[in-house]
């Protein structure tokens, strides 16, 4: 039987745990205290390299590893947390910037010590106004008790932090779109290589980690990389937070050890599919392929999820009950990615809008079978063939739903099915991004 | 530099001046989005009074702002109602209702999506998923406070409390 297994959300739920003094007496910053004390910043990067901690962010690249691709030679270096958090279906950074900020802060300031971050900055979604509210506090709570700034703690250490809004755009969370965002630029993708830890922000490196794997990298240097490998499976070690939503009796943020069965996940930690039989999944995220129920018995880690057709990704889980319109799901999908195309690139700006367009005209009955062919040769072309993974992940959405649910497709071509739309949504004041159907 | 500020008004520049110490940016031109959400905040949107002052306080072009500006959507282009009601119906959303819940918005307030009601007090646009995908449907007043598990009842009390 699957279980929780808390560690980021350890006393998650402790009254007043994102203020200083309850988050050190539940054994807050003695992680930063060790490493400050007893280790050099390359045993920090060695410690969490040999943890195998992968990103928790999308792409799963192992934290460590990217730590030791900054080069060693002085000067100004930076962190960038990535909070943009707007990946459909994910809402664990959120549980974290609201009830757990110091530990991510407190991960934040080892990571900064491994590589020799001279200034942090924590990137938060502009929506969740809140967040950076509770961040910013938690931030000058820190400066004051001496764990950012000159000097941390007595060591030679110093480091500086600011929290830094979005407003409203996907592609943020993108990594180099993050960083022209911030330098105050329209955030579109930039050309890799350069990798940003060798000319990141203002051209200077630069690590971008997501808020879950800083925040589980206290736990790492407590309790040691050997414990880290011990849970989870060989090429997934450890935990990570699943954002759980859709149709299921008990929809909520769950940690659990990379590995644990999806059935069995859905079952006994989600209460169940909730008004009917499971249909689908879709477990990591928007931008990860479909599910059908069929497949869905398998190990929710890396691997196990690639094996059976699909992406850990965010780990953002939603469920879908025998009753659902999947034809529906995927307009609302490929409406998403064409609204947050940046449009850079004609494949991506282009495909995600016709897609759309096409999926919109067979929703209300005026599709054809060529229809079909024309969306799967349009996902086929953003494929692998964009400028940046957001092409990729609007495409392969498409493919999965049209390759497993293609019968519910046809049911709207042949007539047995209509979808009048409820209103024409637009989805910001004065900007005319309206997605309309156009015939 | 011996700047002045003509087209800032002063309680707005105390707020840019104080963006500025806080944010120990290494480059200006960084606080390019902060600066906006706080004119936004001040003339209600992006207004050209708001673009003027942030583009002067960063030494930017206009329409760079503006640019820069309309990448986002959380920065109002046009003026907008008083309130304006953002209704998240995105996949986890709109498996729990969230179209429903715009349809019955447009009904009652007499206006299409991306429009504001005669009086000017009630604007109503769709955004994207907010984060909060278990709790929905969600919505979100003014880019600010999420309202969540909303139902048609819920919307209808939310907007009496709404002066
Ligand atoms: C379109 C797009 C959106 C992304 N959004 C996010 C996001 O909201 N949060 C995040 O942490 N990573 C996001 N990523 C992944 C980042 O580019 C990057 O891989 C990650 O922040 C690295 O941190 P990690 O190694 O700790 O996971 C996104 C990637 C793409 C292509
Ligand atoms: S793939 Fe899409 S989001 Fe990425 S650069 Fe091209 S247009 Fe922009
Ligand atoms: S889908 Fe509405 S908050 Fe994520």
């Amino acid at each position: 039987m699957a279980e929780e297994t808390k560690i980021v959300m350890l006393d998650m739920d402790v009254e007043g745990i994102s203020s200083l003094s309850v988050y050190e007496k539940h054994g807050g910053y003695a992680a930063l205290k060790k490493v400050l004390g007893e280790m050099t910043p390359d045993e920090v990067t060695a410690e969490v390299k040999k943890s195998g901690l992968r990103g928790k962010g999308g792409a799963g690249f192992p934290a460590g590893v990217k730590w030791g691709f900054i080069p060693k030679d002085k000067g100004e270096k930076y962190l960038c947390v990535n909070a943009d958090e707007s990946e459909p279906g994910t809402f664990k950074d959120q549980a974290i910037l609201e009830k757990m900020p110091h530990r991510m802060l407190e991960g934040a300031i080892i990571a900064g010590y491994a590589f020799g971050a001279t200034h942090i900055f924590i990137y938060i979604r502009g929506e969740f106004w809140k967040e950076i509210n509770i961040v910013q506090r938690v931030v000058d709570e820190a400066y004051e008790a001496g764990y950012l700034g000159k000097g941390i703690l007595g060591s030679d250490y110093s480091v500086e932090c600011t929290v830094h809004p979005g407003a409203g755009a996907y592609i943020c969370g993108e990594e180099t779109s993050l960083l022209e965002s911030l330098e105050g630029r329209r955030a579109e993708p930039k050309m890799k290589p350069p990798f940003p830890a060798i000319e990141g922000l203002y051209d200077k490196p630069t690590i971008i980690n997501n808020v879950e794997t800083l925040a589980t990298v206290p736990a790492i240097i407590e309790r040691g990389a050997d414990w880290h490998l011990s849970l989870g499976t060989e090429k997934s070690p450890g935990i990570k937070m699943f954002s759980v939503s859709g149709h299921v009796n008990k929809p909520g943020v769950y940690e659990i050890e990379l590995g644990v069965n999806q059935l069995d996940f859905i079952e006994t930690i989600c209460g169940g599919v909730k008004g009917g039989r499971l249909k689908a999944t879709i477990p990591g995220g928007s931008s990860v392929p479909v599910m059908p129920a069929a497949n869905c018995d398998c190990p929710l880690s890396f691997e196990g999820l690639q094996d059976a057709g699909s992406m850990l990704g965010s780990a953002g889980f939603m469920v879908f009950n025998e009753h659902t319109d999947m034809v529906k799901v995927i307009e609302v999908i490929s409406r998403f990615y064409a609204h947050e195309s940046c449009g850079k690139c004609t494949v991506c700006r282009e495909g995600t809008h016709w897609i759309n367009m096409i999926i919109n005209r067979i929703l209300r009955g005026e599709g054809a079978m060529d229809d079909l062919v024309t969306l799967q040769d349009a996902a086929d072309g953003m494929e692998m063939k964009s400028f940046c993974p957001l092409g990729d992940a609007a495409a392969w959405p498409v493919q999965s739903f049209l390759k497993h649910f293609r019968h519910e497709f046809i049911d709207y071509i042949e007539g047995r099915k209509k979808l009048v739309p409820k209103y024409e949504p637009v989805g910001a004041i004065g900007h005319h991004k309206l997605v309309k159907p156009a015939y | 530099m011996a700047l002045t500020f003509s087209k800032i008004p002063g309680e707005l520049l105390e707020k840019f001046n104080a963006l500025e110490e806080k944010g120990k940016y290494p480059k200006r031109k960084s606080m390019l989005v902060p600066a906006l959400h706080i004119a936004q905040e001040h003339f209600g949107w992006i207004s050209d009074e708001a673009v003027a002052a942030v583009a002067e306080f960063l030494e930017l072009s206009p329409n760079y702002v503006k640019g820069d500006a309309s990448f986002y959507t959380m920065f109002f282009m046009d003026k907008p109602g008083k309130h304006v009601i953002q209704v998240c119906h995105n996949v986890s959303c709109y498996l729990e209702g969230a179209e429903d819940i715009v349809a019955h918005l447009e009904r009652k307030l007499g206006i299409k999506c991306g429009g504001t009601t005669p009086d000017g007090k009630f604007s109503l646009v769709t955004v994207e998923c907010l984060g909060a995908c278990g709790r929905g449907p969600v919505v979100q007043i003014n880019n600010r406070e999420y309202h969540e598990y909303m139902t048609i009842e819920k919307i209808d009390s939310l907007l009496e409390s709404l002066e």
